[in-house]
């Protein structure tokens, strides 16, 4: 069983998603518990995963015995093993909320919102996991299906946005499919360890094919990341979507991406290519400069809560991306941190817009009216998130931003330094105006006791177990992920190493 | 002279990006939410006319050995053996194997087709899903035309 873990990680959900599509429909009752199951399943498996990466090294797990080249395998080492944690975890904390918000919003399609659920869940893993180029390939386009029927589910306008995402999301992946194509010309091979073998003994850097694959996969990646200026199918897709599919892509999906995009610059192209002989770091810096100060004056200027979070997703891509291209260790680190940090503060906020949303039936700012006093423990969970994006210790946020800004600082790329404490005074004013709104309200003479006693009664109640259970889980990830964050930076760091990203002189 | 060349060497790539160009045009541009769709199917069917030609080699077969190149002699083993003169013997298959002289150059590479099975599978399946969704448009906002959908939503506000 030990042996078998990394492949459990995914097939777990993969079989229960066929399982629950055949018996899901006559008996709706055993969606949930069926959903429950195999995510946890996947979770234990990844925590016996990255138990093994930590004391084994990488691990290989060849389909069928095949080796590669010929086979399809999964590797997982210090990167993988951690980033595919945090989805399990994300996705099985989204599956507990969704026990009351599904047949609420979906009421007739409870058994389908499951099954595309764990294949969305599937697909999203095996991106994670898989050592093979073109089956990321097939596993981007299973979860980029799966979520744009997920978002469709949806209000009127949610339809809408999913078909501006699947007409995006097809650019992208068909990008990336092209990149892998060229790749292959060159190289003769689709495994990822291989190709950069074949790179490495054929000297094929200088190659204009290999320059002309990494262009075109880096701007496939870029559109399913949502990369500022090729993010327009995110907002919209995260704010009209169902409360439970807001709260697994909105934390996932650009994360991911952003892992595959650290995947092929150090695993497949190597960090001497990417970051010193095609000489982008400079441009790709200011462009996410650009990203995080666009986004998160956006994020200002929404009136709705899920927008609003949805804008700061699309800044909280230009850090990683900004982090990944430091050409820094640091920087490295404080990238992949952040991914794992980041998966969680965003899972947190969106879970208390879903909470927000089902109670109130409004997504607007002012629904958070004296929310304090109605639903204190929903507002700790909240704070704790928001405390999070802000960066203020000792939450996940802080030090992802710690080692960010020190990779900024020590590449000399303070123009990314200033963007990312912009961003955060921006989030503290975004965030600190919903804290007075919930604390406060927004009528200045509202402070009858007679008027509040009043309120109190008609207003809503505190979430149910099931919504508030996965909102306090998080919150305290979120501060033991912070606490511990020597932990998990030294196994990411021991990863990050092996590359010498440091040696490179620009 | 050379852009001749380039052209009409490597005219199979030239044509895989106009189909492409024309694809993403139509993604892009087109008013109708179905003529959108139908410009993404050109688009990915531009990807696969590009795997194809990978794979294609001139003059090469398709990858799977006749009867007569695995056993060369079989018919004159078979013709002595009629006569009375040869022995006989039936090769194992590691002779046959050991023997066997295969040129990669007569085989087109299979790999980019099969893998363009995969893609068009989920060619397919993307193109479903937004008929879906096309269909779902149509019947929340009573239009397929991009312009006509904004209009009304702008109205609801």
């Amino acid at each position: 069983m030990i042996d078998q873990s990394p492949a459990l990680i995914l097939l777990a959900p993969f079989l229960l998603a066929i399982v629950l599509a055949l018996l899901g429909i006559k008996r709706e009752w055993l969606c949930f518990p069926l959903v429950i199951a195999g995510l946890a399943i996947s979770v234990a498996a990844s925590v016996v995963t990255l138990m093994r990466v930590i004391d084994e090294g990488t691990i290989q797990y060849f389909f069928g015995g095949w080796e590669p080249p010929f086979g399809i395998n999964l590797r997982v080492d210090g990167l993988n093993a951690l980033v595919a944690l945090a989805v399990s975890t994300v996705s099985l904390l989204t599956a507990i909320y969704s026990k009351r918000a599904v047949p609420a919003e979906t009421s007739d399609k409870v058994s389908q919102f499951y099954t595309l659920y764990l294949l969305s869940v599937t697909g999203l893993l095996g991106i994670v996991l898989t050592g093979d180029a073109f089956n990321l390939y097939v596993l981007i386009e299973i979860s980029a299906l799966t979520s744009y029927a997920l978002i469709g589910m949806g209000s009127r306008r949610a339809t809408l946005a999913a078909y501006k995402y699947l007409i995006m999301g097809t650019i992208g992946a068909s990008f990336y499919l092209l990149g892998v194509g060229y790749l292959y010309i060159k190289t003769g091979s689709l495994n990822m360890y291989d190709i950069q073998e074949q790179i490495v003994a054929n000297n094929l850097h200088s190659s204009p094919t290999i320059f002309v694959a990494f262009v075109v996969i880096m701007v496939g990646v870029w559109i399913k990341m949502a990369f500022f200026p090729l993010h327009s199918w995110l907002p919209n897709s995260y704010t009209y979507g169902p409360s439970t599919t807001s709260a697994l892509l909105g934390p996932l999906v650009t994360k991911v991406m952003i892992y595959v995009m650290i995947r092929m610059i150090l695993t497949v192209f190597s960090p001497e290519f990417a970051f010193d002989q095609l000489d982008w770091s400079n441009i790709v810096v200011w462009m996410s400069v650009i990203a995080i100060l666009a986004a998160s004056i956006s994020a200002l200027s929404q009136t709705s809560l899920q927008k609003m979070l949805a804008f700061l997703i699309i800044a909280e891509v230009g850090y990683m991306v900004g982090g990944v291209w430091l050409t820094d260790e640091m920087g490295m680190v404080g990238s992949i941190y952040h991914i794992i940090a980041d998966a969680f503060m965003t899972l947190c906020v969106f879970l208390f817009a879903g909470i927000i949303f089902t109670k109130t039936g409004r997504r607007d700012l002012s629904a958070m009216e004296g929310l304090f006093t109605k639903m204190p423990l929903t507002m700790v969970g909240f704070l704790v998130g928001a405390f999070s994006l802000i960066g203020i210790p000792p939450t996940a946020g802080f030090f992802s931003k710690w080692y960010l800004i020190q990779g900024g600082i020590s590449s000399g790329h303070y123009e990314y330094v200033a963007a990312l404490l912009i961003s955060s005074l921006i989030n503290a004013v975004i965030f600190f105006r919903i804290i007075e709104i919930a604390y406060f309200g927004t009528k200045p003479a509202e402070g009858h006791g007679h008027h509040h006693n009043e309120e109190h009664k008609d207003g809503p109640k505190e979430a149910s177990f099931s919504m508030l259970f996965p909102l306090l889980i998080t919150a305290a990830l979120l501060l033991g992920i912070g606490l511990y964050n020597q932990e998990v930076v030294a196994i990411i760091t021991n990863f990050v190493s092996q590359f010498n990203i440091g040696a490179i002189i620009l | 002279m050379e852009l001749f060349e380039a052209l009409s060497t490597k005219f199979n790539y030239w044509i895989y990006i106009i189909i492409m160009m024309i694809g993403l045009y139509a993604m892009i541009s087109k008013n109708n939410l179905v003529k959108k769709l139908i410009g993404m199917s050109i688009f990915q069917t531009a990807i696969i006319l590009f795997y194809v030609s990978i794979g294609v080699k001139e003059g090469a077969t398709i990858p799977i050995l006749y009867h007569d190149q695995v056993h060369p002699s079989h018919g004159d083993s078979h013709h002595e053996a009629d006569t009375g003169h040869g022995e006989d013997h039936h090769p194992s298959h590691e002779e046959i194997v050991a023997n066997l002289h295969i040129e990669p150059d007569d085989f087109g590479n299979p790999l980019p087709h099969v893998l363009m099975l995969t893609a068009i599978v989920v060619g397919v399946a993307t193109l479903g899903v937004g008929l879906a969704l096309t269909q779902k448009v149509y019947r929340d906002f009573g239009s397929i035309e991009e312009s006509e959908i904004l209009k009304s939503i702008k109205s609801a506000k």
